[in-house]
């Protein structure tokens, strides 16, 4: 039909990616979990970006969070506790074409992976990764997780856990090369889906912290939060995200901050009165490892012949050099 | 008088200053020493001789002695370092018995290696001498002691003050004694000054002309010297380089293996005895297209390699023992999730952090066993330097056809020996295909086993219709979490099936001597040299001797039992620990075997026997030859 071939035809019903498209397995998540709400940011912020949905690959760990990919309609890569950190790096190494999203629970990130952690920000490829922050080991049933708040009764501290809560913020924001780090409330979707969005249009890694609530395990963990909203406060960033009028009627209390400046970000991060939320950190300056070890030359047999041929040349002992027997 | 000695006037040079006369010594073989303390160049200026000779087409195998630290004690015992090469007329497959000559920089690591075994008796020692007159007395008495020693034991001491003889030609003679040696040896072995020369150039190319010229007459001075004071002269036939050749070590070779394989990604961390190969590959990867990642730990880089390949890119882990036990948990998710992975271990002696710079066999078992639950991978080991090329690219082959992870097991005497091998010619089937990003049908799964064999089906991230999501849980044939008993069962019978259907594919290995006799010997790994030479010599006085070297370790070709069946008695030669009969609580009911006898003892009912030792080092034929003199006698 008028000459145009086949293929250069507008199909926009078929390459318009649909909300549903984005949705994988059934979830089987607790009711009420929190990680339900991240996965509908997610599938939201996926269909608003058009995401191609086999260019994207969300990376796991183990956990209840770790669950993420399989309810996602994407590839996925569900591996192993604590490695979903170096696994998506090895995906994006040499794929910048694949969009890649690391989900992780605070088991997960702030224990057994924590030399992945720090790593990969130091490391700085782009990615988004979500830390679904519950305060609590949920798969494996009611054990104290590093950011479990002091004095909590767990299967693991009959008597009261012993130690402060680590605070991911601090620890992230003190690593070099940081680049982007949120904290959102998974109850919160409008400013949940625009800091995943701001995240994912980051140059870099995006470290969102979410804090995720556990109706099982933790049932009053984020009481504070839930019962007084002037807990949660937003930063008034003059690049942050705008609320919507319907939220910022809730969340009336505010932090003016300049999310350019990195002490300002680790002076924000250690509030202990107040709660946080928004961007605390974005810098698009700092390098990615990825755009660093980008190839100078694709991969074609004729380069490696030439290379290898060279290092023969170079180990080579060739017949005309040799010299005929002593004797 | 520098850069005079041309192969033409050599003659004439002799004459000039020679008042010796040297008697020309024919000789088959011959291994020379060199040892010094860590830095003093007894490395640089082994390599530098087993080069040239390579180059000049002797048969050359040379091994390293290292330290386990950087810079340990001077004049201590344990610190040599240094190298030892096998230089013979005829094609040389391991790094011999012990040496004929040394050339020690200090009496203290001499005492080392000759306490450890590795003099012959009467072997001719070259001893710096410049410790008789060391200001601190103790040092003075405490070389004359080990030179009268030596002396006693009928070794045949000759001392040189290298560092007196060295400051007539440079300022500090500290440097560049190791060059001065390289002189020595090139006039008591007859070495083609023009290809040590040219050898010289390279090595110190990047340091500017000044250096080369002054290492140049380093090497006329030690030439001269010798000529003029020693009378031992040997020729070793070379002959010559009838085809294009190259000399590299087991963990260069690894590297051009790797780039030759078609990988795309290399992820590692540092560990002795394999962190070389890394080196070489960081130098040249990035020019065809390939990445170096150091990880933060062992973990880490074999997560990411797991991670390249799940995206399409071919990925190798290259470790020793220690990592490899850390990558456990990834192996099996390699297994389980089939995501096809090569990892390289350079095996070193165990456990723990055991002996770094030493070669052991050890990890044979718990490369195929160390994985909990049941995962069967491939394991496979290269038994020579070429072999370390070639295996990298045959084990990317497999590890993409069958989707799974394929070990492959050198060791310390490998990484670090050097070996002149035919040199490859490159082949583009070699490469790993380009990544398949073709839509898939809509029917596609991701895993939809074979039935009869196994294999399954894949699809990589871009691919259209191809979406799951990976996962180490037990999974069915379309890649979903398995809630049902049964598809655990299915599934482990899968992964199993398609090492049989790789199986299928393995030749039977061939035995070295008589299809039957008395005894096999067999081998496997880097003792190949070793063993082969040591039945060849028994052979000869008539035992009734073979041996077969096994490759595939996991799964194992068929044939195998039926080679032993041939044989009155089997038995193992290994680099790994094996009980003694002869301690008094050891017997037949709780002897720990060595790694191949165990398996092969499990696999095939047959009463395998082993001889095995953990002393760090390579096996000397003459050693196995004696041991297969007194089981035959």
């Amino acid at each position: 039909m008028f000459g145009l071939k086949s293929e250069s035809v507008l199909r926009l019903d078929e390459e318009y990616h649909e909300l549903d498209e984005y949705q994988g397995k059934e979830s089987r998540w607790c009711p009420g979990c929190g990680d339900n709400a991240i996965l509908a940011a997610t599938q939201r912020l996926c269909r608003d970006e058009q995401l191609s949905p086999e260019k994207t690959v969300f990376v796991s760990g183990i956990g209840c969070a770790a669950r993420f990919p399989h309810y996602m309609g994407t590839y996925g890569f569900h591996g192993l506790h604590g490695r979903a950190l170096p696994v998506a790096q090895g995906v994006k190494i040499r794929r910048p074409d694949l969009n890649v999203f690391v989900n992780m629970g605070d088991g997960d990130c702030c224990s057994i992976g924590t030399a992945h952690w720090i790593h990969a920000i130091r490391t700085n490829m782009k990615m988004v990764v979500m830390l679904h922050d519950n305060n609590i080991y949920g798969l494996t049933k009611n054990q104290a997780s590093p950011t479990t708040p002091q004095g909590r009764i767990t299967s693991t501290t009959p008597y009261g856990s012993l130690l402060k809560a680590m605070n991911p913020l601090t620890v992230t924001l003190g690593v070099t090369n940081v680049s982007f780090v949120a904290q959102v409330v998974e109850w919160v979707p409008d400013l949940l889906y625009k800091v995943l969005r701001e995240a994912y249009n980051h140059k870099g890694l995006s470290f969102v912290r979410i804090l995720q609530r556990c109706p099982h395990f933790m049932p009053t963990a984020w009481d504070q939060l839930l019962s007084n909203p002037d807990n949660i406060a937003v930063m008034d960033s003059p690049d942050g995200v705008q609320l919507s009028d319907a939220t910022a009627k809730i969340y009336k209390t505010r932090i003016a901050h300049d999310s350019s400046d990195l002490n300002a970000a680790r002076q924000v991060a250690s509030l202990e009165d107040k709660v946080p939320v928004g961007i605390l950190y974005r810098n698009e300056k700092v390098p990615t490892y990825d755009e660093l070890r980008r190839p100078k030359r694709l991969p074609e047999p004729e380069l490696t012949e030439e290379i290898l041929n060279r290092s023969f040349d170079r180990f080579g002992i060739s017949p005309s050099t040799s010299s005929k027997a002593e004797d | 008088m520098h850069s005079t000695l041309s192969p033409e006037n050599r003659a004439q040079t002799a004459k000039a200053d020679n008042s010796m006369s040297a008697t020309i010594q024919k000789i088959d073989e011959h291994i020379v020493e060199i040892i010094s303390d860590s830095g003093e160049g007894a490395q640089t200026a082994g390599q530098m001789f087993g080069t040239v000779s390579a180059k000049m087409g002797n048969g050359v195998w040379t091994v390293e002695i290292i330290p386990a630290e950087i810079e340990p004690p001077a004049r201590s015992t344990a610190g040599a370092s240094g190298n030892r090469i096998r230089i013979g007329a005829d094609n040389i497959t391991n790094a011999g018995d012990e040496a004929d000559l040394v050339v020690s920089f200090n009496d203290q690591v001499l005492l080392g290696r000759e306490a450890a075994g590795e003099f012959k008796p009467g072997a001719t020692i070259l001893l710096e001498s410049k410790w008789r007159e060391e200001r601190e007395p103790e040092i003075v008495s405490v070389y004359i002691e080990a030179h009268d020693r030596l002396v006693a034991k009928g070794y045949r001491v000759i001392e040189i003050n290298m560092e007196e003889e060295c400051r007539k030609v440079v300022d500090n003679p500290q440097r560049g004694k190791n060059i001065f040696v390289v002189g020595i040896l090139s006039c008591l072995y007859s070495r083609d000054l023009g290809i040590v020369r040219q050898e010289i150039t390279k090595k110190f190319k990047k340091k500017g002309d000044k250096v080369i010229q002054s290492n140049l007459d380093l090497l006329d001075a030690g030439y001269h010297w010798a000529e003029a004071n020693l009378e031992i002269r040997y020729v070793i036939p070379a002959p010559g380089v009838l085809q294009a050749q190259v000399v590299m070590n087991g963990n260069t070779a690894v590297a051009l293996g790797t780039v030759a394989s078609g990988m795309d990604v290399c992820a590692m961390y540092p560990i002795t005895p394999a962190t070389s190969a890394s080196h070489y590959l960081s130098e040249i990867f990035e020019d065809v297209g390939g990445v170096v990642h150091q990880a933060e730990d062992e973990i880490a880089a074999c997560a990411f390699a797991l991670g390249a390949s799940y995206a399409g890119k071919c990925a190798i882990t290259i470790t020793s023992g220690p990592g490899m036990a850390l990558k456990t948990e990834l192996m099996g998710l390699s297994v389980m999730a089939e995501i096809p992975l090569v990892m390289v271990n350079v095996q070193r002696g165990g456990p723990s952090t055991g002996l770094p710079t030493k070669v052991e066999q050890g990890d044979l078992l718990s490369a195929m066993f160390g994985v909990p639950g049941d995962a069967p991978k491939i394991v496979m080991a290269p038994a020579t330097i070429e072999d370390c090329f070639y295996s990298v690219i045959t084990a990317r082959k497999i590890a993409e056809t069958f989707r799974t992870l394929v070990i492959v097991l050198s060791d310390a005497n490998l990484a670090t020996g050097q070996q002149a091998f035919m040199r490859p010619e490159f082949r583009e089937e070699w490469l790993a295909p380009p990544i398949d990003q073709s839509p898939l049908p809509k029917t596609f799964k991701p895993y939809d086993w074979d039935e009869k064999t196994g294999m399954s089906s894949r699809s990589i991230p871009g691919q259209l219709n191809g979406l799951y999501t990976l996962t180490g849980l037990a999974h069915t044939g379309s890649g979903a979490v398995a809630y049902e008993s049964g598809v655990n069962q299915e599934s482990s019978r899968y992964r199993s099936l398609k090492l049989a259907a790789f199986q299928k594919t393995l030749k039977t290995p061939e035995v070295v001597g008589d299809p039957e006799g008395d005894l096999l010997i067999v081998g496997w790994g880097s003792t190949k040299g070793a063993i082969e030479e040591a039945v060849m010599r028994a052979r000869k006085d008539g035992l009734k001797v073979s041996s077969m070297h096994l490759t595939f370790l996991q799964p194992m070709a068929s044939g195998i039992r039926e080679i032993m069946q041939k044989f009155k008695n089997v038995m193992t030669v290994e680099i790994n620990y094996s009980d003694d009969l002869a301690d008094e609580i050891i017997d037949e009911d709780n002897r720990r075997y060595a790694n191949l006898a165990f398996l092969l003892r499990a696999r095939y009912l047959v009463d395998v026997d082993c001889w095995s030792n953990v002393h760090g080092q390579p096996m000397k034929p003459g050693a196995i030859a004696k041991m297969i003199r007194s089981r035959l006698k």
